[in-house]
């Protein structure tokens, strides 16, 4: 190696006073409520600007023959002092006394805010400006919103132009309890809300005497209240492997500590494959010691003890603490595309260092920021927010934004731009299943009424439940035999049955079985919305999954508990199932190695243990009749007699 | 860790993608301090091997010391180095008193484009900072540049949580920011820190030095004794002059460093 390289040496004695990384804090609100003067004057007030900079500005200002403009400190582009606006995000730093910051100015105008955006998303804290003179306006609403949804917590309000309401504490009020509403209502409670006059620097860098009658710091002191970002060491290890480099003989894996830590010698699991290998080694260049450990933030290489495949987009975790994976992710989602977003469309979902393809399979709800009120909708538009569920083509390594904010947010991209982005809902694995509620219901010209009218009966489900050889599908053949004999629109859904095709893809494991259950309670309900009387022959062992099938439809749900005991069961064995599952053959058997939960409350409990099976078909013909039979009076009613 | 640690982690994180999501890539070098970190920071993030050219590109009016600079620590870091120029401008005698920003335009940001075109290269590592500049303060660390090399700062992609724009239409190229978070304070304080060697312009001598390195017609010195790295960093904490006080091009109109940019200059 040559001189230059080698001749390094690490010095201990790198001032203090700057050790600590500037925090970064975003000037957000509505266009021309004075995002820019504010930052000026607090550029201005802390000593931050270059010697001869507001000189420069003063001869600027006066070729256009207008009066001192603080914003052209931040509004640097030409088009930008022509148009009095903010175009794009800008940073600059200052320091107060207590630290250094970088202080980012988002444009306000509607029209800019993937640039909003783009400069909030970096951001610790925000400061929010307000005109005193308007109030809330519609992008202070909206900028509002976008920094919870981006994962800002710390937000303090600036009542600005408090000189053009000649400091009227009435008038400050009235502002303050606006926004306090509003952001309380979406999970906010700002730090602090300061009355200012950013062009006369009104409590800006001190308090002023304007307004005697607030007792609150100033903005700077504002911003040297809030708290620095913690470091997310202490969240779950996220490696997502950036790329693999061959450059010598050695094979090191290359990326960003994103949360946690990991050393030498920690087993990693690498999503999605779920390979497995030790880290052998962490990779440093120059004289810097070898390392053992490193932490999130760090960019880091690393060769592990086994040659397993390992590419870009792989996320390297501890095996105890894995990310999720699943095809679908349901995501609250900002969209900056030029077109709607809509469902069935397909985009590139950038999640960390992974790209997958993905389809949108459902908007669930479109949220209106002004008012927060949800809407249906199919698209989403530009600049809005929609709760929307993606699928991909293969399954995607996440957390939930709550859990872990860098595996739980991602951007979509659509041809050659980064068109919106969002943050990853907790799932559940009900919610996922729920994902088509999106289907706007059409509502039938053919009601219940009119059906069970022509029918002569009410249609509903017939639950049977109870142990394997309690009798459940040879009652439930006979009672359909017979209700069609009497010209009812009766159906059976059989377990065995049905197995065989719509859940031909389960087996018996407890997952399996809740799936099985969710299935046959929504066909069993279509087919009782369509007017039939369903009777369903399932051991449906576990109560929670009879309750959501009831759930569906209370009124239509009828759970009868065929109550044959164990033994008597045992004893029948009609398909010789008891005997295999005693002789070990069949795992997770209801009754002798997996639990029967019996209905607590059933609508019937219908006995067989000593009766003929025409006696017990007899007993739930009775129960069907009383409770889907129409009365004389109804069918009266409905004939218009 | 330390400010300089995540300022250290993100850049090599920022060309560790630039390397791995475009296909032809190169870094520029101006032989400035920015350039020097920049190539110090590629060294550590590709474990000592430097995986992409190093463009220079020549106005012949570089400051004599520089040149030399470069030379001799290309061929010890074994930098593949390339050196390009506008021939037909030089010949024609291009140079600043044809007006500095025209003089900047053709020997810089021509020169630049044609070494783009000649090679194919879709993205260009360039060691701005935000700090330098007002319209520098505005940039994206993955910018794009459309097929005439212009930038469109009226409608920049967004870029949030380290999701860079990495895809593009044939033709146009990204220009790629890695410093962009630093300060020129932070420069320095690495430069300490790693012991990275620097163009000897920089330290006092006789009362004056150079903050920023540019065309020799066109860079003035400032006053300063410093005359160390210490020195300069304490320099620093303290001044109130802007680091391009001394670069000409930059002060012809209100505009000026605008135009330029907008056009393709870094």
């Amino acid at each position: 190696m040559s001189s230059i390289a080698t001749a390094l040496k690490v010095n201990p004695e790198v001032s203090v006073s700057h050790s600590a990384s500037p925090m970064k804090i975003v000037v957000v609100g509505h266009v021309d409520h004075g995002k820019s003067t504010l930052v000026g004057r607090i550029l201005n007030e802390t000593g931050a600007l270059p010697e001869g900079k507001v000189e420069y500005l003063k001869e600027v200002c006066d070729k256009r023959g207008m009066p001192f403009e603080w914003a052209f400190v931040m509004d640097a582009l030409q088009a930008e002092r022509d148009q009095g606006i903010t175009i794009d995000t800008a940073q600059i730093r200052f320091r107060s006394e207590a630290r250094p910051y970088v202080i980012i100015d988002a444009p306000g105008h509607k029209e800019f805010l993937k640039n909003m955006v783009s400069g909030a998303a970096s951001a610790e804290a925000a400061v929010l400006v307000i005109d005193a003179h308007e109030g809330v306006q519609e992008q202070s609403r909206r900028h509002g919103y976008l920094l919870h949804l981006l994962g800002l917590r710390q937000i303090a309000v600036a009542v600005n132009k408090m000189d053009l309401v000649d400091f009227s504490q009435a008038r400050f009020e009235e502002v303050k309890a606006e926004i306090v509403a509003y952001l309380n209502s979406i999970g906010v409670e700002p730090t602090y809300v300061i009355p200012v006059a950013a062009r006369s620097g009104a409590n800006i860098a001190s308090v002023a005497a304007e307004t005697p009658w607030y007792k609150g710091p100033s903005v700077l002191g504002a911003l040297d209240l809030f708290e620095p970002a913690k470091p997310l060491t202490d969240l779950a290890l996220r490696f997502p492997v950036q790329d693999v480099y061959k450059f010598d003989e050695r094979r090191i894996i290359a990326g960003r500590i994103e949360s946690g830590r990991l050393k030498v010698g920690d087993t990693l699991v690498f999503a999605p494959s779920g390979k497995m290998a030790k880290i052998a080694t962490i990779e440093t260049w120059g004289n810097v010691a070898s390392a053992v450990s490193a932490g999130a933030g760090q960019s880091v290489g690393i060769t592990l003890d086994e040659q397993i495949f390992v590419e870009r987009g792989n996320v390297a975790s501890l095996e105890l603490h894995a990310p999720n994976q699943s095809h679908d992710l349901k995501a609250r989602v900002f969209w900056l595309g030029k077109g709607p977003l809509k469902v069935g469309s397909r985009y590139k979902l950038k999640l960390a260092t992974a790209e997958h393809v993905v389809d949108v399979v459902a908007i669930e709800r479109v949220i209106d920021v002004e008012d927060l009120a949800n809407h249906q909708g199919s698209e989403v538009a530009r600049n809005a927010v929609a709760e929307v569920v993606f699928r991909g083509k293969s399954p995607i390594a996440h957390d939930s934004f709550i859990d872990n904010p860098r595996l739980g947010r991602f951007v979509l991209v659509e041809g050659y731009d980064i068109v919106g982005g969002g943050v990853i809902a907790e799932a559940s694995s009900d919610e996922a299943r729920n994902r088509s509620t999106h289907v706007t219901e059409v509502p039938h010209k053919v009601d219940a009424e009119t059906r069970a009218i022509a029918n002569g009966h009410r249609g509903g489900v017939v639950w049977l439940t109870g142990l394997s050889g309690a009798g459940k599908s040879t009652i439930a053949m006979e009672v359909e035999r017979q209700l069609f004999l009497k010209g009812w629109q009766v159906t059976v859904l059989d377990g065995d049955n049905v197995r065989t095709g719509l859940c031909g893809d389960l087996g018996f494991s407890d997952s399996d079985r809740v799936e099985n259950i969710r299935r046959v309670g929504e066909v069993a309900h279509l087919f009782a919305e369509a007017g039939m009387v369903v009777v369903t022959s399932f051991i449906s062992p576990f109560r929670a999954d009879r309750e959501k099938v009831r759930a569906i439809n209370p009124d239509a749900f009828h759970e009868i508990h065929v109550t044959t005991g164990l033994d008597e069961c045992e004893r029948r064995d009609p398909k010789g199932l008891y005997k295999k599952a005693r002789a070990g053959e069949i795992n997770d058997f209801t009754g002798v190695s997996s639990a029967y939960e019996a209905p607590a409350l059933p609508e019937l409990a219908l006995a067989t243990e000593g009766k003929s099976v025409d006696e017990s078909v007899a007993d739930l013909l009775r129960y069907i009749d009383n409770a889907f039979s129409l009365s004389a009076r109804e069918q009266a009613n409905g004939w218009g007699l | 860790m330390n400010d300089l640690d995540a300022l250290e982690a993100q850049s090599i994180y920022i060309l560790r993608e630039a390397f791995n999501r475009l296909d032809k890539i190169a870094m520029l070098w101006s032989i400035g301090k920015d350039s020097n970190v920049m190539l110090w920071l590629a060294r550590k993030a590709f474990f000592g091997h430097v995986p992409f050219p190093v463009l220079h590109v020549d106005t012949h009016n570089k400051i004599p010391e520089m040149i030399e600079f470069r030379d001799r620590v290309a061929k010890e870091w074994n930098l593949p180095l390339i050196v390009g120029e506008n021939t037909e401008a030089l010949a024609a005698g291009m140079g600043p008193h044809k007006g500095r920003v025209e003089c900047c335009t053709a020997l810089k940001t021509e020169g630049l484009k044609a070494l783009l075109a000649q090679h194919g290269f879709t993205g260009v590592i360039a060691g701005i900072r935000r700090d330098e500049e007002g319209t520098r303060a505005k940039e994206r660390v993955f910018s794009p540049r459309n097929q005439s090399a212009e930038w469109d700062f009226k409608d920049q992609p967004p870029e949030f949580w380290d999701q860079f724009k990495t895809d593009f239409a044939p033709g146009t190229h990204l220009r790629i920011h890695p410093l962009l978070a630093w300060s020129e304070l932070d420069v320095w304080r690495y430069i300490e820190r790693e012991n990275i060697p620097m163009v000897d312009l920089y330290f006092a001598k006789n009362g004056k030095r150079y903050r920023s390195l540019g065309c020799a017609p066109c860079t003035g010195s400032v006053a300063s004794t410093a005359s160390t790295v210490a020195e300069i960093i304490e320099e620093l904490e303290t001044t109130k002059i802007s680091e391009r006080s001394g670069r000409a091009q930059d002060k012809e109109s209100e505009d000026a460093f605008e135009r330029l940019r907008a056009g393709g200059y870094m």
